[in-house]
């Protein structure tokens, strides 16, 4: 049924539902964003022979969700018709956290993830950021340590509303 | 020059793999919980290093191995990390102590890779260099809390740092392999990075009021296959079920 109506719809359209299909996908870990809002998501091409190229790049070298982007994509795309999908991963340029939409920020903010603070760069060996609490809005917060439940997050907690919280870490 | 590229990728990948190995045996053991999830998620950024490093070897390479044969077939002999990563773990003293004196190193090294002539290093460095930024700091500031704590944390950090300073002199050790590529703009000249190793350890060890140890003799012999004791142990452990159920998967 898929088939009938992707094969019968223009290439610009196919372009856009593969697209759609795509950035559909949300993280396993933070389900309030997809891969577009991370920026995970670097391209999306229709082949002339129908199949589809999916370019991602990692937020992290080591991150375990890239199998299960990629597991996604592929399903997301084969509920939308496209049978044959090539996903392809880079590295260059790398992925910072710079390219988290504003949109990005409220989403995690709202979900109790602190979002990136500031403009990825060169920090000094022993600078703390100052983050504001995303339960309360205080800054009156202390880190407790730099690796979170993943590895794009640290651990804070507020420490005037004492909720324990998770940082995306500027990178 | 693609024999030098492959066996220059496998020294980084063998030190990022062996680490990583290193510290995963934290697992379940640390203190408490937050330093277990840290030197886990350490653990994992150094195998995700590690399987870029061993993937862009075996295509350089050509011979149609992949990343799994290079890490799990390959014999003790055959692996040339940095014997400083194949210290066992020690207390968390020693641990932190080795993840200073590397990360201390690898920053500025991944930092000078990020310029490198080679594409894919260059794009693996940059990545790299964000993560390792992480790993110096943490080490550091737990070099501090521990040096700069009790009289028994700061005997324990001396002693740790004591014992892994025989193992430091390889950092900076580079042969014709490393020379060559050098020349070519591909891989970088260790020596150019001492004074900045230099000036992190020197103000992390001050900060936690601890001696850096005389400078005597140095152990070398990893980027030749030749190893002290652990890493026949640590690679027993560490590619067992390829060993005992070859080309198994899940």
């Amino acid at each position: 049924m898929h088939e009938e109506r992707t094969s019968s719809t223009a290439p610009s359209n196919r372009q856009a539902l593969a697209w759609a299909a795509v950035s559909e996908v949300v993280d396993p870990e933070i389900p309030v964003l997809t891969i577009a809002d991370l920026g995970v998501l670097r391209d999306v091409q229709v082949e002339q022979d129908g199949s589809v190229l999916v370019t991602i790049t990692p937020t992290y070298t080591g991150c375990p969700a890239m199998n299960m982007f990629e597991m996604d994509i592929q399903l997301s795309l084969a509920k939308a018709g496209f049978d044959k999908t090539k996903i392809e991963t880079v590295l260059h340029p790398a992925w910072t956290t710079d390219w988290l939409t504003q949109e990005a920020h409220d989403k995690l903010e709202k979900f109790g993830i602190a979002p990136p603070k500031g403009k990825a760069g060169r920090r000094a060996l022993f600078g703390e950021e100052s983050v504001n609490c995303p339960k309360c809005g205080s800054s009156h917060t202390e880190r407790i340590s730099e690796f979170g439940s993943t590895a794009c997050k640290a651990l804070y907690r507020c420490k005037d509303c004492a909720e324990p919280f998770d940082y995306f870490k500027c990178i | 020059m693609s024999d030098a590229l492959f066996k220059y990728l496998v020294r980084l990948a063998d030190d990022t793999v062996i680490l990583s190995h290193r510290l995963g045996e934290w697992c379940g053991h640390a203190s408490h919980i937050e330093e277990d999830v840290a030197m886990t998620n350490i653990s994992l950024d150094l195998i995700g290093q590690a399987r870029n490093l061993y993937s862009y070897a075996a295509e350089v390479e050509g011979k149609g191995r992949d990343e799994d044969q290079l890490a799990y077939l390959r014999n003790e002999r055959e692996f040339t990390n940095l014997i400083l990563v194949e210290q066992p773990n020690g207390d968390f003293g020693k641990t932190m102590a080795r993840q200073l004196l590397y990360s201390a190193f690898m920053l500025p090294f991944w930092e000078a890779m990020m310029a490198s002539k080679d594409k894919q290093l260059a794009a693996i460095a940059a990545k790299a260099e964000k993560e390792v930024t992480y790993h110096l700091r943490h080490a550091a500031e737990w070099t501090i809390r521990l040096g700069d704590g009790t009289p028994e944390s700061h005997r324990r950090m001396q002693e740790g740092i004591d014992e892994l300073w025989m193992y430091t002199g390889e950092l900076f050790v580079k042969d014709e392999v490393e020379e060559r590529l050098i020349e070519a703009g591909i891989a970088i000249d260790p020596e150019s990075l001492r004074g900045a190793w230099e000036r992190t350890i020197e103000e992390v060890l001050t900060r936690a009021t601890l001696k850096r140890p005389e400078d005597g003799w140095m152990h070398v012999g990893g980027r030749n296959g030749v190893h002290t004791e652990h890493l026949g142990h640590a690679l027993s452990d560490f590619q067992y079920l390829q060993r005992a159920y070859p080309d198994c998967t899940w």
